[in-house]
């Protein structure tokens, strides 16, 4: 079921007007957020569908640079955050795009500083909800409505044991997980869904595995 | 984690055979798939209902949206009221403008609690609060109003879509107002089943409803289809308590207002490419508001 909740359908509280372009944008831009794990210097918005066409009206630009800014759906600072961007130091710009998605309200976004950039897909499914399509190329779907465990790897026998494992020796349940690599034998994801909030201590240790490149966690 | 209903039915069966309430069952069910306390899922819904009020109040005081497309409707519609003479009646007339207030705050960027979405957002609380009027509810009733109406867009979320891009206005306003509807009946006393006769007549007669946003904005015609929501499901809320029936059960009228949405051209599914957007005065009014050339005739 796409919709587990109640407060999906009554909910969420928000910035009007619109649940899909607002709200669930400002979501895609908090998790692209939590993903890169601090405060972007710059964002490179690319919206595609119905994104592209009604973003200013629906003020999407406003509530992604929001989401980037780690605000929730109803932040009255989602009004002002080209602002507030301003003032916390990050640029931005929004591109347009009339390529062809799978889902009419979809928006890539492409954050980085200094140290890293990160290339995510978010789609806008309804009502507030959201997926996360891909991430720095690697196809994912991720509801963004629990907590989440992504890890990079490098494709060797093993590694995956070896995360279960940890994860299974702090009672840590898992809800739902994905594989995938780009190529054999190269670089690989894990995305790992899980009940409950994942303690420093564990991301910790997940990161001394072998073969462990990267290990970041979105919060509930 | 296996929800307790997946359809209307399942949810109309459970609620009678345990001799619950519709609410009742979605509470248990939240409690259940979210692990959460009834404590906590009753103070969350506790404040989207005073996100609700707030915004009512506050559109009743007088809104207008930036573009200038929407507000001070449903301050209109309530100095028309307190004259006392409406054709519709007090409490259509009421809802309908607590309705529109409620979707003036949305256009204008003000707080609101989605209901399935921000475009359909005043037609639960429209209803609620003209009917809290009438049958002068517990603050847990009000609240259970929105469970149950949670219960029935839950399902319509699962199994058809609440989403205008995928399935036109009858998906969002035509939800909401199903909604509102099988929510009403609870609360005016009548059984779980008369909640699903009266979200099937209330969604039989939103069937078909294009979703054609003047400038691709959830203002024109979205702010009066919010009212004309609140006013169809009041008036079905009335014929199911008045016994009257859907031939059609309320799972299957779900399932063809999936397969209508399925088959509406994408003109008329919020690419502002059709319908009252692709209107003269429409792609004018377009072209006011975001520049460009001016291809409409217009006022």
């Amino acid at each position: 079921m796409k919709f587990k909740s109640v407060f999906d359908i009554i909910g969420p509280v928000m910035i009007g007007p619109s649940s899909s372009h607002t709200a669930g944008a400002a979501r895609i831009g908090r998790v692209a957020r939590d993903l890169f794990g601090r405060q972007p210097e710059w964002a490179k918005v690319h919206l595609y569908g119905s994104f592209a066409e009604t973003y200013k009206g629906h003020s999407t630009d406003v509530a992604i640079i929001g989401g980037l800014l780690d605000y929730d759906t109803f932040d009255e600072r989602i009004k002002t955050s080209f602002e507030e961007a301003k003032n916390a130091g990050m640029s931005f710009e929004f591109i347009p795009e009339t390529g062809h998605v799978d889902h009419p309200n979809t928006a890539r976004i492409v954050i980085g500083d200094a140290k890293s950039e990160m290339s995510m897909m978010g789609i806008s499914i309804g009502g507030g909800k959201i997926e996360i399509t891909e991430l720095n190329g690697f196809p994912l779907r991720l509801s963004g409505n629990h907590p989440a465990i992504l890890v990079v790897h490098e494709d060797r026998s093993g590694c995956i044991a070896n995360v279960a494992n940890c994860l299974y020796k702090y009672d840590i349940n898992i809800g739902h997980m994905e594989v995938s690599r780009k190529e054999k034998g190269h670089m690989a994801l894990m995305v790992i869904e899980v009940d409950q909030n994942v303690d420093k201590e564990v991301m910790d240790e997940l990161r001394k595995l072998p073969n462990i490149t990267q290990v970041t966690r979105i919060a509930d | 984690m296996e929800a307790l209903f997946r359809n209307v039915r399942e949810l109309v069966e459970r609620a009678e055979k345990e001799e619950k309430l519709i609410s009742e069952i979605m509470i248990e069910q939240e409690m259940l798939m979210t692990d959460r306390s009834r404590e906590d899922i009753m103070i969350q819904m506790d404040h989207n209902l005073t996100i609700m009020e707030e915004a009512v109040e506050k559109g009743l005081k007088g809104v207008h949206s930036v573009s200038g497309l929407t507000g001070g409707d449903a301050v209109l519609l309530q100095a028309y009221r307190e004259k006392g003479n409406t054709l519709s009646g007090d409490l259509l007339i009421d809802a309908v403008s607590k309705a529109v207030a409620t979707n003036e705050v949305n256009a204008a960027m003000g707080t609101i609690c989605a209901t399935p979405t921000a475009g359909s957002a005043g037609v639960v609380p429209g209803t609620l609060f003209a009917v809290q009027n009438k049958l002068n509810p517990t603050r847990e009733q009000m609240i259970r109003y929105l469970f149950t109406a949670g219960a029935f867009g839950f399902v319509v979320a699962n199994n058809a879509s609440i989403s205008g891009a995928a399935g036109g206005c009858q998906a969002e306003v035509g939800s909401a107002a199903g909604m509102a509807s099988a929510a009403i009946i609870e609360m005016a006393g009548g059984t779980p089943q008369q909640c699903s006769e009266a979200f099937a007549i209330t969604m039989k007669n939103m069937l078909g409803l294009v979703c054609d946003p003047v400038a691709g904005l959830v203002e024109v015609p979205c702010v009066k289809r919010n009212a004309m929501g609140a006013a169809n499901a009041v008036v079905a809320a009335d014929m199911a308590l008045a016994g009257v029936t859907s031939r059609i059960p309320c799972d299957e009228v779900i399932g063809a207002m999936f397969e209508i949405g399925q088959s509406m051209p994408s003109a008329l599914r919020e690419t502002a490419k059709g319908g009252l957007a692709a209107t003269p005065t429409g792609k004018w009014l377009e072209s006011k508001i975001f520049g460009g050339a001016v291809v409409g005739s217009g006022q």
